[in-house]
């Protein structure tokens, strides 16, 4: 067996640091309270941090936060080139260890990549972090040579005096420079002199992804691993009655099986092939439990009665039920979100060690803490015994924030002592997900003899996902995901009323899914802004124009994709175009698409247009990328997804039944960038959450039949 | 379940020897048994693409390939497809491009690309889009992706060139210039 762990020399190495190397701790000012959510880890300081290593392996940054594809490798490591004078090849990208007092996300409170946070997390500390390290490396050159610090000069990780021909580079005077004190409240570069940031650099991952020499949790290969695969109840909550072990442990090449709580089974094989052969022939009978009569209906049916009562009261502004009550125009409708799978390309997998005084895990995971812990609690370890050593993952959206399968492989593997790579196959993966949760929406709107917006009014029904994942943050039964871009709006609103009503699905469990509650909320808002402008007679551009007045970024993006999509211009029949406008992850975006309904009667992309304004931009490339990957992410779902239940068990198993949308289908996408000096806005996630509106309302332009359920196939069936 | 068989396997211009039953499929034996990285599992049905592999210069999906139907054909990974001093034209246009985000897909674009340029050697935009609709990307890498076949297909172009040339050098002529 081929040890593949150190084949991504200067990419991914591990994590300890090589003896003599310099660590340069690097006290950051806390920051200041961000808005986002609170966590159960709130005592955990941002304090010291430690984001840069200079050792005889170079310089590194030791990153914060995971990459799942979203290119945050490439555009942090700009950040600290930019303040270290560093080329971008110069600097080496390592995955930081589990330690919430140095790698915490500001925003979210945890050691987490998600919520299109990390590079409003990075953008003031991976900078100060860098030069931080900068002033310490020139200040001891300055002072070996007895020479003003000033006089010195940095050019691509040399320090040099000019006026004594002297030179340094950084690693020849890190020693020197560990021994000086770390200054506060350190100088940024202004962003004038930006020389890397907001350049078109390439992405430093590619290469190593065109020719399979990347890792992923998928390729792990330990010395003495074996392989596993498993089943899991088709039903939450159910167990398994029967099975046949002595035909699994028949097949040649399988060595054990193991089961979970009576619900998972998994058979350890010398091969993959051999495990799931021997997971085939052990013909495993389950007994459904509680969930077995689930259905989407009887969800929904639920959802429709709770929906009708009150929930809690996230914004009331001027009485806006009464103003719509005596409103000279009033409309309301009901829209339906549907359950919705991650399915990232890379199948769930963990590969483990588990033994008597420590354990090791391999694996791609969001939240390299909450997985050290999992491993901690089931094997009763203390967390500083399991090493957590984190992968690139073949795409994540949300599901690689939970550490459900982390568990479940813990618990599998406990009393295994070698290593085993646990994969979920395909239909596991698919029919076990932590799905994005089905949203039941009641609006109503009045409108006045000008056809103004007077009132509007709005309540989300749905699962909670910050109450399972983060208590802390979901305050007096306030879920604020789940309300996210509902009680607020970019437009001029006087009166407002919004409240939500918390509904747990039986037998479901539900998480974060990329754009999160802004997706779903934001089909249904700029669905019905679309609604009150056709009740009224209004072009849909100039109804929300006119609702700007006190959001010039909003204005100026939806202006720029209005112009560059041509709106106005007259379409052939059976083309239409929708908009949608979102104030989300930090960023302004608006969004048209346009759509032709073809002879098959069958919705064609034409073409996307996006126009965003995420602050200052790192990477204009990367920008580009998120947009277009976010849209089409978000179409793939809004066109043909959704998660059903038959006898408590999912129905679609894998990409034959869960469609995605092919290259062949991609409308032509064009992005529009504003240039910006604010703060920088996210980007993974904002491209998902216009997608649905713009297409629900394009489908209106074109056939005069609103969308206010999704998935469209469906809709239009 | 039949008995384990040696097979002899020529993959990446080496030939290999496993054991295995014949049934299994082909993915296995390169993950496995050859440690190779390059083709994914993805979905084991032949609906993702991501485990492609070139047999004979064609693209085909290796999860649905018995090992026992490989026989001598040679297999190409996209290990063996080009080294990093020297990349094969459509990884050096997938770099070039940056397109790639999460990447787990790339293996199957890539091996797309690599036969549909063996077939045809200068391929429309509906021949590209046909020869890359039965390989799912889910970042959304669509258009990146589509991007760098197009640039593949000019960098193929200049490739061909290049080497016609060389082939146009008589071996005296080319002892001469050697140093």
């Amino acid at each position: 067996m081929i040890n593949n762990l150190h084949s991504r020399r200067g990419f991914l190495k591990g994590t300890v640091l090589a003896t003599g190397g310099l660590v340069l701790a690097v006290q950051l000012p806390r920051m200041g309270r961000a808005t986002g959510p609170a966590s159960s880890s709130e005592e955990a300081a941002f304090t010291p941090n430690a984001f840069v290593k200079i050792d005889e392996n170079g310089i590194t940054l030791i990153m914060p936060h995971t990459e799942v594809g979203q290119g945050i490798y490439t555009s942090s490591a700009m950040l600290m080139a930019e303040e270290l004078e560093l080329r971008l090849d110069q600097l080496k990208v390592e995955a930081a260890p589990p330690d919430l007092s140095k790698y915490m996300d500001p925003i979210l409170y945890d050691q987490a990549t998600g919520g299109s946070t990390s590079t409003r997390s990075d953008w003031m500390r991976l900078r100060q972090a860098a030069a931080t390290a900068r002033i310490m490396l020139v200040g001891a050159a300055a002072a070996k040579w007895r020479v003003d610090p000033a006089q010195c000069r940095v050019h691509e990780g040399t320090i040099y005096h000019d006026a004594s021909n002297q030179s340094s580079t950084y690693y020849d005077i890190a020693a020197e420079a560990a021994k000086l004190p770390v200054p506060a409240d350190v100088p940024l570069k202004d962003p004038s002199q930006f020389k890397v940031i907001g350049t078109r650099a390439k992405r430093l991952d590619t290469p190593g992804k065109v020719n399979g020499s990347v890792v992923y949790g998928m390729d792990i290969r330990v010395p003495g691993m074996k392989y596993a695969t498993l089943a899991i109840s088709p039903v939450t909550g159910g167990r398994f009655t029967k099975m046949n072990e002595a035909a699994a442990r028949a097949v040649k090449g399988v060595l054990d099986i193991v089961t979970a709580d009576n619900a998972a089974v998994a058979v350890i094989g010398e091969h993959m092939w051999a495990a799931k052969q021997g997971l085939d022939a052990l013909n495993i009978e389950w007994d459904a439990g509680e969930n077995g009569a689930v259905t989407v209906d009887t969800i929904v049916a639920k959802m429709d009665q709770v929906s009708q009562q009150p929930g809690v009261v996230i914004r009331d502004e001027n009485k806006a039920v009464d103003v719509i009550a005596n409103a000279p125009t009033k409309l309301s409708a009901i829209y339906r979100s549907p359950f919705l799978s991650h399915s990232p390309m890379e199948p769930l997998n963990c590969t483990l060690h588990i033994q008597d005084d420590r354990a090791e895990v391999w694996v791609g995971t969001q939240v390299p803490v909450r997985t050290q812990k999992a491993v901690a609690d089931i094997t009763g370890l203390p967390p500083e015994k399991v090493t957590v050593n984190n992968q690139l993952m073949g795409g994540a959206f949300g599901r690689r924030l939970d550490v459900d399968t982390i568990e479940l492989a813990a618990k599998l593997l406990k009393d295994t002592r070698y290593p085993v790579k646990l994969v979920w196959t395909r239909e596991q993966d698919m029919t076990h997900d932590y799905y994005r949760p089905y949203y039941y929406d009641r609006v109503a709107a009045g409108l006045d003899k000008d056809g103004r917006m007077i009132g509007r009014t709005h309540r989300v029904t749905g699962s909670s996902i910050f109450a399972r994942w983060a208590p802390a943050a979901f305050k007096n039964g306030i879920d604020p995901d789940a309300v996210d871009c509902a009680s607020e709006t970019p437009y001029d609103e006087e009166a407002v009323f919004a409240d939500y009503v918390r509904d747990e699905p039986a037998g479901v469990n539900t998480s974060w899914w990329r754009g999160v509650g802004a997706t779903h909320n934001l089909f249904v808002v700029e669905s019905f802004v679309d609604e009150m402008a056709t009740a009224t007679k209004q072009d849909p551009l100039e109804f929300r124009r006119k609702m700007l007045t006190k959001n010039p970024r909003a204005l100026a993006v939806l202006n720029l994709a209005a112009e560059k999509a041509g709106w106005g211009q007259a379409l052939p029949p059976g083309r239409g175009k929708g908009i949608s406008l979102q104030v989300a992850f930090g960023s302004y975006l608006a969004h048209i698409l346009e759509i032709e309904i073809t002879d098959e009667k069958e919705v064609r992309l034409v073409r996307s247009v996006i126009a965003v304004d995420c602050g200052v931009v790192i990477n204009p490339d990367t920008v580009v990328a998120q947009m277009e990957g976010g849209v089409i992410f978000g179409l793939s779902s809004a066109m043909f997804n959704q998660v059903t239940f038959t006898d408590g068990a999912v129905d679609q198993t894998n990409f034959d039944t869960y469609r995605v949308l092919r290259i062949n289908e991609a409308p032509k996408i064009e992005v529009y960038q504003i240039k910006s000096g604010e703060a920088p806005g996210g980007v993974g996630e904002a491209g998902t959450a216009a997608a649905a509106g713009a297409l629900g309302n394009a489908i209106f332009a074109a056939t005069g039949k609103r969308i206010r359920s999704l998935p469209l196939a469906e809709a239009l069936a | 379940m039949t008995l384990p068989v040696c097979f002899s396997l020529n993959v990446n211009d080496a030939v290999e020897s496993v054991e295995a039953s014949p049934e299994t499929p082909l993915l296995y034996i390169l993950r496995n048994d050859l440690s190779l990285n390059g083709p994914k599992y993805g979905c084991g049905l032949g609906e993702c693409g991501a485990c492609a592999v070139l047999i004979d210069g064609r693209a085909v999906r290796s999860c649905t390939v018995p090992l026992g139907a490989v026989g001598a054909r040679r297999v190409i990974t996209l290990e063996g497809l080009g080294t990093p001093e020297r990349l094969h034209p459509v990884q050096a246009a997938f770099i070039d491009e940056a397109a790639a985000q999460c990447g787990y897909c790339l293996n199957g674009m890539i091996i797309a690309t690599a036969a549909l340029l063996n077939r045809n050697t200068d391929p429309d935009e509906d021949a590209i889009r046909e020869a890359l609709r039965h390989h799912l990307c889910r970042c959304g890498t669509h258009m990146e992706i589509l991007a760098a076949v197009r640039r593949a297909v000019a960098y193929a172009k200049v490739e061909r060139a290049r080497r016609s040339t060389l082939d146009g050098v008589s071996p005296k002529a080319a002892k001469e210039v050697s140093p």
